[in-house]
């Protein structure tokens, strides 16, 4: 059962075509991850469900069509996006940052603050002095924050140190306990640890879906879709009686 | 001694003008990426609406002052809504848009009132001077200077203190980020055209009041002066907008009294290039 269901996603801007018909389920529970090489297509498909880029296609959630919202409408259906760059206001504070992102009437702070104490501390810290690993916690913050029914996390990893690393992969199989999450992700290790479901990108079209872990095992697959071996170090660890 | 205090004055009460106009001229840049060449326009209809509420409307110039703001309000909002929203994608049409509003509005104004300038009233207590430091201020330099504060003041809290300044802020830095926040970021817009509007209008009743008439030209004469200052206190930052109008209204004064009339507005040609020279991003580079 999909909760999101993209087909035939086409993407032109100032002329280039980057998306050729994209097709992508994802899953109702767990971490579906998107994956492929660099400029597959992988961010432009998720600026593209989130209507930050003009498009052509069907974009499904949850039964109904939302290919044609402004990006505002599509995030009020439920769906809480942290962008690859981390979109974080620099010069407003965390809480500000925070506050802005705000939709319940209750929003879901113990939870943030549980999952983020560092946020916390750092308040009234203007986010653009922070670390790249706590801007990617307030960008996965704002997400948590409202009662989400899928959370779209671009690249949430990317230049961020192994122990940073961990915690994100953490906090994401957490969040996904209780709110499915497209993953668009290039650390394999981190993929094979939280996803379930899959879907691989190649020159803007999609070139495989089914299950992350019997990918990942395929050596021969894993290197000619995502032009790795499957078996790569640097696993993010999980800590003792985490998530797994 | 008389002279400088009374330069200082009269420059402070200039620059207090440019910074009505060019602090919503700041903040829709900033926020819209919009170069609104139509704003001169929106200091002309209040300066026109006040005026005639005061003369031919009989509401005397105290009611008559709200009166043209809510005009240039209304003004501002109905273009935002008409002519540059649904050019948001399309920014060309839309200077060039902004750009026809701001020459057919004083033409318009022309062939309504004429293109001679007309008397302002004065109230009795606004019309005579003080002395300060044994020079004779005209009492609506600080009226002017007043007004100005309490705008800069006004708008410092509506951008710290509420949620849709907390948006225009946001907005300033990534306007993208801002809906996929599920912002619907038009509606700041229009605000903030309507706060713009609302200021630029206030500055057209004062003008009047500063320079004793009202005439078709005046807001496109101060919208010039008013983008310089834009551009020196950095897009989008209210406080660089008011620090950079003291600057300009001082130096034009000043340059004006000791050198020769009209050097003043190349002073602050030359003042805006040092500035770039040495501050690219202008004075703050940032919003509040």
């Amino acid at each position: 059962m999909s909760l999101l269901t993209v087909r035939d996603l086409r993407v032109v801007i100032d002329g280039l075509h980057i998306l050729h018909g994209v097709d992508l389920d994802v899953a109702a529970t767990g971490v579906t991850a998107l994956l492929g090489r660099n400029g597959a297509g992988k961010t432009t498909t998720v600026k593209a469900v989130m209507g930050l880029v003009p498009r052509t296609g069907t974009v499904t959630f949850d039964g109904t069509d939302i290919g044609r919202l402004p990006t505002h409408r599509v995030v009020r259906r439920g769906i809480g996006y942290a962008p690859e760059d981390r979109g974080v206001f620099a010069h407003l504070s965390v809480a500000e940052n925070l506050r802005l992102a705000e939709r319940d009437p209750h929003p879901a702070y113990d939870l943030v603050h549980e999952l983020f104490p560092e946020l916390e501390r750092r308040r009234g810290q203007p986010a653009g002095t922070l670390s790249g690993g706590q801007q990617q916690m307030v960008a996965i913050a704002r997400t948590l924050l409202n009662g989400n029914r899928l959370i779209i996390a671009d690249e949430p990893t990317k230049g961020l140190a192994p122990k940073i690393v961990t915690e994100v992969a953490d906090v994401l199989a957490r969040a996904a306990e209780t709110v499915p999450v497209l993953l668009v992700e290039q650390n394999l290790a981190l993929v094979r640890r939280v996803a379930g479901h899959c879907a691989v990108l190649a020159d803007g079209r999609t070139a495989h879906q089914g299950d992350a872990r019997a990918l990942l095992a395929d050596e021969d697959a894993a290197r000619r879709l995502l032009g790795v071996g499957a078996h790569r170090p640097a696993a993010p660890a999980a800590p003792e009686g985490g998530p797994r | 001694m008389n002279t400088v205090v009374l330069l200082t004055c009269t420059g402070l009460g200039l620059g207090a003008l440019y910074f009505l106009i060019a602090s919503g001229l700041s903040l829709i840049f900033g926020l819209m990426d919009v170069l609104n060449f139509a704003h001169g326009a929106l200091l002309s209809i209040g300066a026109y609406a006040a005026w005639w509420a005061a003369t031919d409307g009989g509401l005397g110039f105290w009611p008559a002052v709200p009166f043209g703001v809510l005009v240039g309000t209304a003004a501002s909002v109905l273009l935002e809504l008409a002519l540059i929203r649904p050019l948001y994608a399309r920014p060309r049409d839309q200077i060039l848009a902004t750009v026809g509003v701001g020459l057919a509005l004083p033409a318009l104004i022309t062939g309504v009132w004429g293109s001679d300038a007309r008397p302002f009233p004065q109230p009795a207590a606004l019309s005579g001077t003080v002395d300060l430091l044994g020079a004779a201020v005209p009492v609506n330099r600080f009226v002017l200077i007043a007004a100005a504060l309490a705008v800069l003041l006004l708008l410092r809290l509506f951008l710290a203190r509420t949620r849709y300044g907390l948006i225009v802020r946001a907005g300033v830095e990534d306007r993208a980020m801002v809906t996929a926040l599920g912002i619907d970021v038009r509606r700041a817009f229009t605000l903030v055209f309507a706060i713009g509007g609302a200021a630029a209008s206030l500055g057209g009743a004062l003008a009047g009041l500063y320079f004793g008439s009202v005439n078709p030209s005046q807001g496109t004469g101060l919208l010039v002066f008013a983008f310089v200052v834009v551009v020196m206190g950095g897009m989008g930052s209210v406080t660089g907008a008011a620090v950079a109008s003291v600057g300009v209204g001082l130096v034009q004064q000043f340059a004006n009294y000791y050198t020769a009339a009209g050097l003043g507005d190349l002073s602050v040609v030359v003042l805006l290039a040092v500035l770039l020279l040495v501050k690219p991003r202008g004075l703050t580079g940032r919003l509040a």
